[in-house]
């Protein structure tokens, strides 16, 4: 047989047969759903007259417009209001289980979806939402849809696919202390830019890979979309095992024995053939800033604002011009000296235990400088409630950050948590868009020690020098 | 799915690479539950000041863009978020066919799902249309079942969109109903899965 990636072995498994003009039928294992992008599908089901396939392979939560502050269960907003109904009683209708915001399980949906043990090696899983990817942490082939894809799973758990291409992106040597899964990716979009790898879904494989977590891992997997890609996978190893068992819907007993006996297959087979390869020093990656107005525009920490003048070509030259303009930079700044006005933890990029402990860790005995506002806001109320445990709660409100409940937040501004025109941000979110955070304001995306620094420094700097307290 | 066999129209060009889908419809705009009524709010933040008044300077506020329904735009258009609610903004707003050197994946497959073709074009290429639309020719007639782009001004173009793409949009199918057809293969998948499991 030929030898087959592990992108090739969960696509084969998932072909229900040949669909319109070289395309195929692929079933959908587990499809994830919120507020913002189904109603129009649920609408859509309806009128055709059509029933859903799979309520059990659904899951839904509320996470994108919701408030971080308060009584969550009243909202003050008229539409979010509405959305966050209509997708109450499409829930209700179909037979959906829903994470409300009452919920103890409730979260960003790319959070959830792994620490419900609902995400698996070897699945398809899907959700509108363009972070999807973030699932192929664990070996699964997930991507993001818009709502007319939304609504063919909810009609026929089936997807109409073109198979993408792949790409191995591989990591040679180990990241330095205080460099993260989030300055790895950062680095790996900066060098093969935002549309890199555009058409393809991404192995990422290698040593560096290997020595990750988790969590750490759906960081690198999450941001694959901020380089085209379709989606990002990385093959399971013990790591993810130990992760997912005994998690709310792993399997059990002999469920689970057969289970991680097939999931030990799901890996490129040796001399596997890529469409394209990328080769990664992990050794040499410093922690990543970007400076612009898409994610990869991104230098090192030691670094500064680039020339535009050093553009390659004529509309590369345009793009670091308007993004100049809009970030308010100028050319050699050095990252280091680039005051922030606000710090944002959060985001399903990075808001998970780890990310929180590891703010934590910079912050522990220091404050948030003067200038600075800052706020982190876990990734779920399982997060929430694992890093009051540990009282790092504590550490944070004490050096004046706002602890908030979970959801989406600041990563796209959609709820009332939101940069002022003009507001300079240090985010570990994903993308730094123009507008993205609030209108007007202006986001540079770290890694969490990056911002956690940056909120005590009220600038910049290398969390690789700092002090640590503990 | 709406078809799409040829259209003519105006040919507005936005030279900017890498435009996301945060830029051609604003969060702010996604809190509604409708699929229509998003074209006055496509590209908000550039087409307008902060008092509402249109942006002078946004191209398609140009005079000569007015009623344009074919755009020119920069590489890897409609990157990031997968909102659906861009898509609709552009249809909404009158747009049948996007040029650009290439596309995010899920902005094209979303534009497939709603009738709006989306043609690669290489640079080279696209540097002639921007040529002719500086000597002020602005209108296209963008053939699909012919693969051509031509102009009353003798301007012609062969293009290429993959057989998938070119199918549906010509035929206008109703993916979901195709899919329902397969009812049996699907119900087959279904209990093999069972069976493993
Ligand atoms: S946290 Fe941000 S990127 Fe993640 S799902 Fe929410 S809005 Fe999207």
């Amino acid at each position: 047989m030929m030898a087959r990636t592990l992108f090739d072995k969960v696509w084969d498994r998932h072909l229900v047969c040949a669909g319109p003009a070289g395309s195929s039928l692929l079933y959908i294992d587990l499809h994830l759903v919120h507020e913002v992008t189904s109603p129009q599908a649920f609408a859509g089901l309806r009128e055709a007259g059509r029933k859903m396939r799979r309520p059990d392979l659904t899951f839904a939560t509320l996470d994108h417009n919701i408030p971080t502050l308060g009584n969550r269960m009243v909202l003050e907003d008229d539409l979010a209001r509405t959305q966050v109904e209509a997708l109450r009683q499409n829930c209700r209708e179909f037979d959906i289980p829903l994470f409300d915001l009452d919920s103890a399980e409730q979260g960003i949906v790319h959070v959830i979806g792994p620490e419900l043990g609902l995400t698996q090696p070897g699945m398809t899983i899907v959700c509108g939402d363009s972070h999807t990817s973030t699932h192929g942490a664990f070996g699964a082939l997930a991507f993001g849809i818009g709502t007319s894809e939304v609504e063919h799973v909810l009609a026929t758990q089936c997807l109409v696919q073109k198979k993408p291409k792949s790409m191995l992106v591989r990591f040679s040597g180990m990241p330095g202390p205080g460099v993260t899964a989030k300055d790895l990716i950062l680095s790996v979009i900066a060098q093969m830019g935002t549309d890199g790898a555009a058409g393809h879904v991404i192995e990422y494989a290698g040593e560096a890979i290997r020595g990750l977590s988790m969590e750490a891992r759906m960081t690198i997997c999450n941001m694959s979309i901020e380089a085209g890609a379709r989606a990002g996978m990385i093959a399971p190893d013990q790591t993810t095992f130990d992760y997912l068992e005994g998690r709310r819907f792993a399997p059990r007993g002999e469920h689970w024995n057969t289970a991680e006996k097939d999931w030990r297959t799901l890996q490129s087979d040796p001399g596997a053939q890529f469409d394209s390869t990328v080769e990664v020093n992990a050794g040499h990656v410093a922690p990543f800033v970007t400076w612009g107005t898409s994610p990869g525009m991104a230098v090192p920490i030691t670094g500064e604002v680039p020339d535009p003048n050093h553009g390659a070509s004529d509309s590369e030259r345009n793009s670091i011009v308007r993004a100049l303009e809009y970030m308010n930079l100028r050319p050699h700044t050095l990252i280091q000296e680039i005051a922030v006005d606000r710090v944002f933890i959060g985001s399903c990029t990075n808001a998970r235990l780890e990310d929180i402990r590891s703010a934590a860790r910079v912050i522990k005995g220091y404050r948030v400088s003067n200038s600075v506002q800052a706020m982190i806001v876990p990734g779920s109320q399982q997060v929430k409630r694992a890093a009051e445990q540990e009282e790092l709660h504590r550490i944070f409100t004490e050096a004046g950050f706002e602890w908030r409940e979970s959801g989406c937040s600041m990563c796209l501004g959609m709820n009332p948590d939101r940069l002022q025109p003009g507001e300079r941000c240090a985010s570990t979110s994903n993308r730094n868009f123009e507008g993205r955070q609030g209108a007007g304001g202006r986001t540079h995306l770290v890694s969490p020690a990056m911002a956690a620094a940056a909120a005590v420094a009220g600038h910049f700097v290398d969390v690789r020098n700092w002090q640590y307290k503990d | 799915m709406q078809s799409f066999r040829a259209h003519s129209g105006v040919v507005a060009v936005l030279r900017r690479d890498n435009v996301d889908t945060d830029q051609i419809i604003p969060k702010q705009f996604l809190k509604r539950i409708e699929r229509s009524g998003y074209g006055d709010v496509l590209f908000f933040d550039w087409r307008y000041h902060r008092d509402g008044q249109p942006d002078p300077a946004f191209p398609l506020n140009a005079p000569q863009y007015r009623g344009a329904s074919i755009l020119i735009a920069g590489k890897n258009f409609g990157c990031g978020s997968s909102r659906e609610h861009a898509v609709w903004a552009l249809r909404d707003y009158g747009f049948r066919a996007i040029l650009a050197p290439s596309f995010a994946d899920i902005f094209a497959n979303n534009c497939l799902k709603n009738g709006l073709l989306t043609v690669g074009f290489h640079q080279a290429e696209l540097e002639r249309l921007l040529a002719r639309d500086a000597a002020g020719v602005h209108t296209l007639k963008v053939d699909l079942e012919k693969c051509r782009i031509s102009g009353e001004d003798g301007f012609e173009a062969q293009f290429e969109v993959d057989e998938f793409t070119r199918t549906c949009l010509l035929k206008g199918l109703d993916e979901i109903g195709l899919t329902l057809n397969h009812e049996a293969a699907i119900a087959q998948y279904e209990r093999r899965q069972i069976r493993r499991e």
